[in-house]
């Protein structure tokens, strides 16, 4: 069985905290494949089209008749590690710091033998569940898991490079004052946080929920408002260096599109928020957690944005809200270039209407607090970049493959 | 003719005192709460431009944004409804003469410390004249309840039923306009009228008549216990934003020296 990871040991403050190692995530185009699926925790390979072989490494013809219809398909996970080898010396720099390291040939039950991290509790003969998983670069990597789950198996010290599982880390949430917020505090607590900060803005102004998050163990309100720069650099400069996973859960969702809204004061309101809001959280928490990537248990880990799944593709009901939250997404494609060189995760949520005052009208299936809450916390543990939550983001992102061009006109005409 | 270089000799000897009764502009200051469907009064924002940095070597200088009500700010005409198809109902065209103005103080800070909710009424303007004299016409009234001593919270005093600040009377506004001509209303609380003033009628009084009979606001001021009850006179000029409904400005009060 795994070593439970114990809680990390106080710092020694005038030792130096090392920096981040970085892997190369350069990779061929027909590997990306792979870290598509990786980055929505789906286990996929190529199986070519025209003779059905299933195919690894990712090639561009396929091994068998040379054909290049090769399109990414689900498969199955299951294999039998073949042979499992310790790595004691490394050539490079990441992994001469975490020696020894295992990894393994596996044989997948579907066809290809791939070389894989092995976790701990699986060896030589051992049945294994596959998971497709993005290295601390961002590139996706073979990672064996047991095949029935073992006692403490999340804590696999292999496994957590790969993970942001927020046992023991201090997580900060950016807004308290809503039903999600509330609900990630809740959720980010059950799942083991050492320490949940909670961002108030305008404290002077009530909110429901207050009491219980003021009651709440380990749990800290702090004055964070993401549309006040003084404020965000203020709260960085307090808390920023103990802030190993923050989630964004700004929001501001409003009916309307753009013509027939007056004026422009709502949309500023909602850019203000989410995407300069976002910015700021960057400039300011960003840097402190690029450079404690590799900080131990406790680690900085990830960066979380609660996004409406309408990010994707304007919907015009909610015209000028799709526009915010598409401009935040863009802000948080940069920002996950800019963090990967501290091996820090930028971990997009899309959601569609949620339970919650904003969406009254909007039609079910809508997506409660909690689920949301749920989802961040299983993203953050299975190592997810990108997470459709609920029917409307999942088949929003089925649409938008298939045709983005109907998706917008359908989106339009609703 | 007045001697204004006497004036200035006055206030360079500090036998005329000057008083700021502005509340400093930072971005944690209570603003106006509203519905969330309304559109929102913003706080103020400022944002670098350079500080002596790459974006500009040797000036420090910012980008502010606010909304014209926010902070110690100036309330014209033209802000209500009421006051609507005035002449010279906004900031821009407001005759520059009314900035300067006397004011009197009415101090109800023991009420107001008892009762959230108090309410100026016409007997206490009466029970102050008795006191200090009639209120001259074309002077600001100030409201004292030295609420600008509080925190942000208590400040705001924002409860379920709303906000609980004090605040005049429909009927005392009406009597300081129409029987006493004063020139405008001033508080120390975020608006004019009484936290509870939705519920009055007509709704929020001080908007209502002040603004419909050309009368200003002040509010959001703070240090009015440095003002005698009689005898400061206060300079409130508002930005000149054309058409402007009000404007955060700099109110300074003038007091002779004892």
């Amino acid at each position: 069985m795994s070593v439970p990871v114990s809680p990390p040991p106080r710092r020694n403050p005038v030792a130096r905290t090392g920096m981040p190692a970085l892997l190369s995530a350069q990779r061929s185009r027909a590997t990306h494949g792979l870290t598509a699926a990786a980055a929505q925790g789906l286990f996929c390979l190529q199986v070519c089209s025209d003779c059905g072989t299933r195919q690894y490494p990712p090639r561009e013809a396929c091994s068998h008749c040379l054909s290049a219809k090769l399109p990414f398909r689900d498969v199955d996970r299951a294999g039998v590690v073949v042979v499992d080898t310790t790595i004691r010396i490394a050539g490079e720099i990441y992994f001469r710091e975490r020696t020894p390291w295992r990894i393994g040939t596996v044989q997948l039950d579907c066809g290809p033998i791939v070389i894989a991290h092995l976790h701990g509790d699986v060896s030589q003969g051992s049945r294994i569940r596959m998971e497709l998983l993005t290295d601390k670069a961002g590139a996706p990597a073979m990672f064996a898991m047991p095949a029935v789950n073992t006692p403490a198996m999340q804590d696999d010290r292999q496994y957590r490079e790969f993970t942001c599982d927020p046992k023991f880390r201090r997580v900060l949430v950016t807004d308290g004052r809503t039903e999600i917020g509330q609900a990630l505090v809740r959720a980010l607590s059950d799942a083991g946080a050492r320490k949940v900060f909670v961002g108030i803005a305008n404290p002077w102004k009530p909110f429901a929920g207050k009491q219980s998050l003021a009651r709440a163990e380990n749990v800290e309100c702090v004055q964070l408002d993401v549309t006040d720069t003084a404020s965000v650099v203020e709260c960085a400069a307090q808390i920023g260096a103990r802030v190993d996973i923050l989630v964004n859960t700004t929001e501001h969702i409003r009916l309307g599109g753009l013509m027939d809204q007056t004026g422009i004061g709502i949309a500023r309101e909602a850019l203000e928020l989410r995407s300069l809001g976002l910015m700021r959280l960057a400039q300011s928490f960003g840097p402190i957690m690029r450079a404690r990537g590799a900080d131990g248990v406790d680690s900085a880990c990830a960066f979380v944005n609660l996004l409406a799944a309408h990010a994707l593709m304007n919907w015009p009901s909610y015209g000028a809200s799709s526009a915010a939250e598409a401009a935040a997404l863009s802000m948080s494609q940069c920002l996950r270039s800019e963090l990967r060189h501290g091996g820090i995760r930028v971990v997009n949520m899309f959601v569609g209407p949620l339970e919650t005052e904003w969406y009254q009208n909007a039609p079910p299936p809508k997506v409660s607090p909690a689920t949301l809450a749920r989802a961040v916390v299983q993203a953050l543990c299975s190592g997810q970049e990108d997470c459709f939550v609920g029917e409307v983001a999942r088949d929003l992102r089925a649409r938008l493959a298939a045709n983005p061009k109907a998706l917008e006109r359908e989106l339009g005409a609703a | 003719m007045t001697d204004l270089l006497e004036f200035a000799a006055a206030i360079a000897a500090g036998t005329i005192r000057v008083v700021d009764l502005t509340q400093t502009l930072t971005p944690e200051f209570p603003v106006l709460a509203l519905p969330p469907e309304f559109g929102q009064c913003a706080p103020f924002r400022m944002e670098t431009v350079s500080r002596y940095d790459a974006r500009g070597p040797a000036w420090y200088w910012n980008n502010i944004s606010l909304n014209e009500h926010t902070g110690t700010h100036f309330d014209a005409p033209i802000h209500w409804i009421s006051g609507r198809d005035l002449p010279a109902n906004a900031v821009d065209t407001i005759p520059v003469q009314n900035f300067v103005a006397p004011a009197v103080v009415i101090d109800c800070a023991a009420q107001s410390a008892a009762d959230a909710d108090f309410l100026l009424t016409i007997t206490d303007i009466q029970d102050w004249e008795a006191t200090h004299g009639r209120i001259p016409a074309r002077s600001w009234c100030l409201l004292r309840t030295d609420w600008s001593r509080r925190d942000a919270v208590d400040y705001a005093n924002l409860r379920d039923d709303g906000a609980h600040t004090p605040g005049p009377a429909p009927e005392a506004v009406r009597f300081l306009v129409e029987q006493r001509d004063v020139l405008g209303f001033g508080t120390e609380t975020i608006g004019t009228d009484a936290g509870q003033a939705h519920l009055f009628n007509p709704p929020f009084p001080a908007h209502f008549y002040m603004h419909g009979r050309g009368r200003y606001g002040l509010q959001c001021l703070t240090n009015l216990d440095q003002l005698p009850a009689v005898g400061a006179v206060i300079f409130a000029a508002p930005l000149k934003i054309r058409g402007g409904s009000g404007s955060p400005l700099r109110v300074i009060a003038l007091v002779p020296g004892t």
